[in-house]
């Protein structure tokens, strides 16, 4: 038996690749294409304020809220799994969030981190159930977005004796040390001076009419570069990929797959709950509507950034860039002379599209005709 | 000859009241290929899962490195350096060859929360692994894929020697392959029983088992028929062993020996 130079030296039946197409196997191509779209079709035909600090910040605000569910619900994907009970988690955390500070009167210290792990516990729970039944986690989830939903409403009217409101929470927590990490504007320091050095527009009375960055546009970006750094740079990045892409094959090769779709809904879970306690926070009262429909924009904002629904690809920046589309759609339509309604019409095209275009890279990934 | 790597004798095993194995004697040494030939049903897989610790025998005793040895599972067997390549390949086709390579033993670097799955050590192993195999990648990040058949089997074999595979079970490595490809595998095959490798290759084709084997052993009906060494046997004495001696007598004429 001879061996053959099939493979041996340098094929010869193999072209270069071209820059372009090497870029076309990165998922996130699909968000960054969309995201230069979006921006040309504003730049055209919105007011010039959508593109001033405070219109960039004004759309970049929605984009985050939106965006602390979207990344986590794209590690999630990429792990194979969905969850589609986080919106109704985002009413059921901030329901137990309100009653920590304003029923107990506990400390922040100590609420955020009850209201995460309470989160967590249902997160936990939703996917011991995908792994022992195996069942879909689309079916076992949405029985938790019903189920979460009705706790949410049952529970509000108990602690409050009838009302589907709970009220006074930036009263039992204005002058905690934690607030302003999870509501407000960050760097107003920096903001005043600028203003006055004449760097950013201001006030006739000096004051800047950008007061700070609202914190949770930072909380995206952290998030959104934590989880890249876990997905491309640590072996748990390694095990999420290799559990969405064959969980057999991940579990054959030593990789702890249940625990790491278990870690995934877990996270889900908590950042929905993270999201929650700053919108409660802000405004100042939690709501049983809250969070409604907000995990399918999830999935649709994740899905745009290049997540795959059978798992096993994706990006968290293409999240992130998923998540500003989203934002800048939503906010950008109040500065044309659009209908703002046509948002519902963009968010299904742009869901339909971005779904076609990821199928299609990934038979060029994988090599299929 | 040395002594054998990992031996087995009179495995028996049962699922209830089908018997699949009935008395299996096998045993590799290092640095040869033992092939273990059967027909569809003869038991192949159960034996080969009995090897890698995915199920306990019935009765029959396991000695690995002169000592007996019961795995707990396919785990313990994989650490004490029994791997197995499996017909899917463990494999995840949407993963770039090094991320598969390494997937479940990613190698790290740094301390606390720098602590960092090490890419570029794993795509420089990676490439110098599948180097040594004959096969030149595109690129580390090249996905799994866009890799022919042959190829595939190639890394997953690659892999298994890397983390100090001494025996290595490839479960019909050949089957799903074109001429070139199952040439490739062979000439892999050779190379890590070149390294000190007990290799043992399970087929029901015996012109591959015969171009690269060392000793052959025909599975029938959950009973091993007995060992030949190369050179001792024919092709066609292997073929009616593992038809059972029954009508392939009378096929080969009407086929005039192409099986």
């Amino acid at each position: 038996m001879t061996n053959t130079t099939d493979t041996a030296s340098v094929d010869e039946r193999i072209k270069a690749e071209p820059l372009l197409a090497r870029l076309m196997k990165r998922p996130e191509l699909g968000a960054i294409a969309g995201l230069v779209l979006v921006t040309g079709f504003f730049l055209a035909t919105a007011s010039e304020a959508m593109f001033s600090l405070s219109g960039v910040l004004n759309f970049l605000s929605p984009a985050a809220q939106l965006g602390i569910l979207a990344i986590a619900a794209s590690l999630l994907m990429i792990g194979g799994e969905f969850d589609l009970s986080i919106g109704s988690m985002v009413a059921f955390a901030g329901m137990i969030f309100g009653a920590c500070v304003v029923n107990l009167g506990l400390p922040l210290i100590l609420s955020i981190p009850v209201t995460l792990a309470f989160a967590a516990l249902i997160g936990a729970a939703n996917g011991l159930i995908v792994l022992r039944t195996g069942l879909p986690s689309f079916i076992v989830t949405l029985a938790g977005l019903f189920m979460l939903r009705g706790l949410s409403l049952v529970g509000l009217k108990w602690i409050t004796g009838g009302s589907t409101q709970l009220r006074g929470i930036r009263e039992a927590v204005e002058g905690d040390l934690l607030t302003p990490l999870f509501s407000g504007d960050a760097f107003g320091g920096l903001f005043a001076w600028l203003a006055q050095a004449g760097l950013i527009e201001s006030f006739p009375n000096g004051t800047p009419k950008v007061p700070g960055i609202p914190v949770e546009i930072l909380w995206f970006v952290g998030l959104a570069l934590a989880a890249t750094w876990v997905l491309l740079r640590t072996p748990a990045g390694n095990w999420i990929f290799a559990a969405g892409g064959d969980a057999t094959a991940a579990s054959n090769s030593g990789v702890p797959v249940r625990n790491v779709k278990i870690a995934l809904f877990m996270l889900t879970a908590a950042c929905a709950a993270l999201l929650a306690v700053m919108q409660v926070m802000d405004a100042g009262s939690t709501d049983a509507r809250r969070g409604f429909q907000k995990e399918f924009e999830a999935i649709i904002a994740a899905v745009i950034g290049g997540c795959l629904l059978t798992g096993g690809y994706g990006s968290a920046i293409g999240a992130f860039f998923g998540s500003v589309i989203f934002g800048m759609v939503v906010i950008g339509l109040t500065y044309t002379s659009f209908d703002q309604d046509w948002f519902q019409v963009f968010l299904g095209g742009m869901l339909l599209l971005a779904v076609i275009f990821n199928n299609a890279i990934r038979k060029r990934v994988t090599g299929e005709r | 000859m040395s002594e054998p790597i990992i031996k087995l004798d009179q495995i028996e095993k049962h699922f209830g009241n089908v018997i699949a194995l009935n008395g299996v004697s096998f045993d590799v040494r290092a640095g040869e290929c033992h092939c273990l030939l059967g027909d569809n049903g003869a038991g192949k897989s159960t034996f080969i899962k009995t090897m890698s610790g995915v199920h306990r025998p019935t009765r029959g005793t396991i000695t690995f490195e002169g000592r007996p040895m019961s795995f707990s599972s396919p785990r313990a067997a994989m650490e004490a350096g029994i791997a197995t390549v499996f017909q899917d390949l463990a494999m995840i086709p949407l993963m770039s060859v090094a991320r598969n390579f390494f997937m479940g033993r990613e190698p790290t670097r740094g301390w606390g929360l720098t602590r960092r799955f090490d890419v570029e050590k794993a795509n420089a192993i990676t490439m110098a692994e599948m180097k040594k195999m004959g096969i030149n990648l595109r690129g580390p990040d090249q996905a799994v894929g866009t890799l022919s058949g042959g190829e595939r089997q190639t890394v997953a074999i690659a892999r298994a020697v890397h983390f100090g595979a001494k025996v290595l079970i490839l479960d019909e490595p050949t089957s799903a392959l074109g001429v070139r490809q199952t040439a490739n595998v062979l000439a892999t095959i050779d190379k890590v029983r070149a390294q000190g490798v007990g290799v043992v290759f399970i087929s029901h084709n015996v012109r591959h088992a015969l171009a690269v084997g060392d000793r052959f052993t025909v599975l029938n009906r959950g009973k091993t028929l007995g060992t030949a060494r190369r050179g001792e046997i024919t092709s066609e004495q292997l073929q009616d062993l593992m038809a059972g001696g029954q009508e392939l007598a009378q096929l080969e004429s009407t086929l005039g020996g192409t099986v």
